[in-house]
């Protein structure tokens, strides 16, 4: 190990004007990504919910698979496997906004189980006993109660995934982040 | 009430269990347009269960239910004569169960229109005047935060009533409401009675009950234990069990 590590002060702070560029392109990726993972969450989490079992079990994987592994093994596989499946080679910012998607996706689906299933029963059962169908009922009554119980969790989730971008420098794929890694000084010889 | 007229609802042996629990046993039970029936009994009697049968809000394993000429399967295997039963029969709940995302003249007119296919200016027509004869129009555009128990339960009825009920079912309406906002929910109640309106009350208002009730039915452990004239069941109870329900709600 090193035990001579000094953390620079003044490069941290020199380096900042390095960095900037990069913001469009961190906002870029997280909120593109969270943009398509908000819908990919809609569409899990009501599956997820769903009485059917068959339409259950896929959304059950799905959440169960991006949620329980690391990100970091993600990305690896999007930067680096999913290129190979396609034979080809993905572009990295393309591939940055799918890897945010999926996975802020199965967060977002667990947001939008926990909120539809935070309205209470009576909700359901006024809006039936009205005349309303099933699913006028949830459109028009218990969805837009639902929405807003999320807005919280969703918050969290988007700060959650705009720094998971970060972890695309690892990927060495993105080139402002490579500027960042080029920053910290090489290992001082012995 | 005469015999003759047809029944708007007709339960016959109709079997209900939760689990290993049996709610409802071998219930029988007619009502003919116009009545007024008062359920009544101890809280996990089965009471709330029974009327919540007659729309639907739950299954029954086995027995016959005819709501207005529509026939409810067991098992939930009906949803296209589910859905005209409950287009024509209005329910009001303990909890009152407002929509708190709209205000209060989006929600009496949000089923007119989205059921029924009414133009928003004529349910808002009809919104108003059920508003006003409730006692809330000044409420209109507020929403069920701001309103009292009383007056959140007055625009459940008014919600209910905008679908043009043949039936009212009232699930327990005033035990929520601090008591100096019961009279104001009954005497909406009672005026409704009075206008002819074919009801199916669960309450403890004993009171109430005995002054607006054509008929009043005791349920003990899912069973019709007995039923009769409000002077009938409060004055000569037959049963045992009526006897001692109401000396344990009466007397104190």
């Amino acid at each position: 190990m090193d035990v001579n590590f000094q953390f620079d002060w003044s490069a941290a702070f020199s380096s900042i004007p390095y960095l900037l560029p990069g913001i469009p392109w961190t906002l870029l990726i997280s909120f593109g990504g969270l943009a398509i993972g908000f819908f990919i969450g809609i569409f899990f989490g009501l599956l997820r919910i769903s009485p059917v079992r068959w339409l259950r079990w896929p959304a059950i994987v799905y959440i169960e698979v991006f949620r329980g592994t690391p990100i970091l093994v993600q990305v690896l596989f999007i930067f680096y496997g999913l290129p190979q499946l396609l034979g080809g080679p993905i572009n990295a910012l393309v591939a940055g906004i799918a890897a945010i998607a999926v996975n802020s996706g199965a967060y977002i689906s667990e947001i939008v189980r926990g909120g539809v299933q935070s309205i209470e029963r009576g909700q359901r059962e006024a809006s039936l006993s009205l005349g309303l169908s099933r699913v006028q009922a949830f459109r028009y009554v218990i969805w837009p109660q639902a929405l807003r119980r999320m807005i919280p969790p969703l918050g969290n989730q988007g700060i959650i995934s705009i720094k998971d971008t970060s972890l695309f420098s690892s990927s060495g794929s993105v080139s402002w982040y490579v500027k960042g890694r080029s920053i910290s000084p090489p290992p001082s010889p012995r | 009430m005469t015999s003759t007229q047809t029944p708007i609802v007709r339960m016959q042996k109709l079997h209900k269990h939760f689990g290993s629990l049996h709610v409802l046993n071998d219930i029988d039970m007619e009502i003919v347009p116009g009545e007024v029936v008062v359920v009544i009994g101890a809280s996990g009697s089965g009471k709330s269960t029974l009327i919540r049968c007659i729309n639907g809000l739950e299954e029954v394993q086995s027995g016959s239910l005819d709501v207005d000429g529509n026939t409810l399967l067991p098992n939930g295997k009906s949803s296209q004569a589910l859905q005209t039963i409950r287009t024509e029969v209005g329910m009001v709940f303990q909890q009152f169960n407002l929509f708190p995302h709209l205000i209060v003249l989006d929600i009496v007119t949000l089923a007119p229109m989205k059921v029924r296919g009414w133009s928003r200016q004529d349910a808002e027509e009809t919104a108003k005047r059920l508003l006003e004869r409730v006692g809330i129009a000044a409420q209109a555009g507020r929403y069920p935060s701001q309103l009292s128990g009383g007056q959140q339960q007055r625009v459940a009825l008014a919600r209910a009533l905008a679908m043009e009920p043949r039936l009212m079912l009232f699930d327990d309406p005033t035990s929520a409401l601090d008591p100096e906002m019961i009279g104001e929910v009954l005497d909406a109640m009672r005026e409704l009675a009075k206008e002819g309106m074919t009801m199916v009350i669960v309450t403890h208002e004993m009171g109430f009950a005995r002054e607006v009730a054509d008929r009043i039915i005791f349920i003990h452990k899912g069973e019709i234990a007995e039923q009769g004239s409000p002077e009938q069941l409060f004055d000569a109870p037959q049963h045992e069990r009526t006897q001692s329900f109401l000396a344990r709600v009466l007397n104190h």
